[in-house]
């Protein structure tokens, strides 16, 4: 019967197919729509139901009265953004205390210091791949450390509520960079957050940058890291943060054949492409083009045996005019 | 040597035309191989210089090329690059054996060049496919380079920028071989520099072929 629905216009045209087809729609909208918030865990919709919205409404004890004020912008929630991020399924609680049940909360929570990454990362053989501690070592050599010490926490770059792991599982390079510069942006291009750990105004980015030929390219098909980290083969993204003055000023490090993006931007893609698509669909896929970087061995030898011809061919004509002279 | 037998072949614009040109490419060249093949280890000359001074380069022989388009379409110059496609085959044949066999039987040339004929077969062939082909492709896929916002972004999921790149790349790479070609042909006559020394002073010598 569903193959002759299928195949057959009339009986699509049936009312039960047509309610049947309607229902399936119906239900792919619903399952598509709900499926950012039910992947949060249920436990947290109390906290959700003021943290995600612009105002809260609640019972003022004192004057008995309901009041309706506005939220504290930096305490709202991207509740859709939470869900695409690792933590999603985290309850609020688990990082949080437990004391924030209750409303109004109790102003000394906010002196409650909070987990580390690595209080659940750290030692955790599900996590292994990430190398945590090892980061955790390189991070230590950064000049955020090194400036900052404990008050620089993972958590100024890498935000717990929307963090995505995009650099080991996006396909496309574009994402992983604009993620990954999204990252410094928010300090760097931020000065209220940029003040949280230094007493200047952040430096105008395009204008130290100048040097940079196609400056705006280049930021936006490379990550900031690239340049400004010590790369180490065996992390997946490097945590040692130069300070500016030892940041890579030379063009060719990327730009030849051996370039070195293929061991820091491209290493997860080429892992990954390696076992998919293939080297050479790998590289044509790639949407950016670093001068330099790509060879083709074909095109090469095409070209050298073409000159290496003209140059014979002249050769032999000159030998043939001396003799003949 | 009398003023009969040369003959004004180069006027003042192409001259200038041509020089600009010459000097454009050969930074063009060079800078285009530093780029594309230098490493860490490596290199002709630094790379961010060498992109400033392809950019520049690359702007001056474009403009120049427009000098070279008008020029021909204002003067009678544009004549000497008409081609007769019916036999052709057998005029480059002619030219080809000329080159290969009768240039050392101290036999005359096929096309002598007169008044009416500047570029013999095989100069009109590799003169247009280089300035009507080579270099406007350069000049468009460049101008592309220059302003990748310009570049379609994906050509059936395949990079425009890479598409580009690569076309430029083996254009460039062909303009390369034409001019070693081009220089060493100039040097076939009666003394080889005398090519060389028409297109400075403008006259060429028909005794010195």
């Amino acid at each position: 019967m569903l193959k002759s629905g299928l195949t057959s216009a009339s009986s699509f045209n049936s009312p039960a197919m047509r309610s049947s087809f309607l229902f399936f729609i119906v239900l792919i909208l619903f399952l598509g729509f709900s499926k950012s918030s039910q992947a949060l865990a249920p436990e947290n919709e109390s906290c959700l139901k003021c943290h995600t919205h612009q105002t809260i409404t609640f019972h003022n004890t004192l004057t008995k009265r309901e009041d309706k004020r506005l939220m504290n912008p930096l305490y709202i929630l991207d509740k859709d953004h939470f869900a695409s991020g690792v933590h999603a399924k985290f309850k609020c609680i688990d990082c949080h205390s437990a004391d924030y049940s209750k409303y109004p909360h109790n102003a000394e929570l906010k002196l409650e210091p909070l987990s580390t990454c690595l209080d659940c990362h750290g030692g955790d053989a599900k996590y292994a791949a990430y190398q945590f501690e090892k980061i955790d070592l390189e991070f230590q050599k950064s000049v955020h450390f090194q400036k900052s010490g404990d008050s620089f926490t993972c958590s100024k770059c890498h935000n717990q509520h929307y963090y995505q792991a995009k650099s080991r599982n996006s396909s496309e390079v574009g994402d992983i960079v604009k993620f990954s510069n999204e990252m410094c942006m928010s300090c760097h291009s931020n000065n209220s957050k940029f003040q949280l750990i230094s007493d200047k105004l952040k430096p105008a980015l395009s204008q130290i940058h100048e040097w940079l030929p196609n400056q705006e390219l280049h930021f936006l098909n490379v990550r900031c890291i690239e340049c400004h980290t010590q790369v180490v083969d065996s992390l997946s993204v490097s945590h040692n943060i130069l300070p500016k003055e030892k940041a890579l000023k030379n063009c060719v490090e990327c730009h030849s054949k051996n370039s070195m993006l293929e061991a820091s931007l491209y290493k997860y893609k080429n892992l990954q492409s390696r076992s998919k698509i293939g080297k050479l669909n790998s590289i044509i896929k790639n949407k950016s083009y670093v001068i330099g970087a790509y060879q083709n061995i074909w095109l090469n030898y095409i070209s050298i045996l073409i000159l290496i011809l003209a140059l014979a061919g002249i050769s032999i004509h000159v030998i043939a005019r001396i003799i003949k002279k | 040597m009398n003023s009969e037998n040369k003959i004004y072949f180069y006027p003042v614009w192409l001259r200038i035309w041509h020089g600009i040109n010459a000097l454009g490419i050969l930074v063009l060249i060079f800078t285009g191989i530093n780029m594309q093949y230098a490493t860490p280890g490596f290199k002709l000359m630094d790379f961010e210089l060498a992109v400033n001074l392809h950019n520049i380069a690359g702007i001056l022989v474009s403009a120049n090329y427009l000098i070279f388009v008008f020029g021909n379409l204002r003067t009678s110059n544009h004549k000497f690059y008409r081609i007769k496609l019916k036999g052709l085959y057998k005029r480059l044949r002619l030219q080809v054996e000329y080159y290969t066999t009768g240039l050392f039987r101290n036999q005359d040339a096929p096309f002598p060049l007169s008044e009416k004929r500047k570029f013999n077969p095989m100069q009109k062939v590799s003169y247009l496919l280089v300035m009507y082909l080579f270099v406007p492709g350069l000049v468009i896929t460049g101008l592309g380079l220059l302003f990748p916002e310009l570049i379609i972004e994906n050509v059936y999921q395949v990079s425009g920028i890479f598409l580009t790149a690569v076309l430029h790349a083996s254009l460039g790479f062909l303009v390369s071989i034409f001019l070693i070609v081009h220089l060493y042909v100039a040097s076939i006559g009666k003394h080889p520099i005398n090519n060389f020394k028409s297109i400075l002073n403008g006259y060429h010598d028909l005794n010195g072929h």
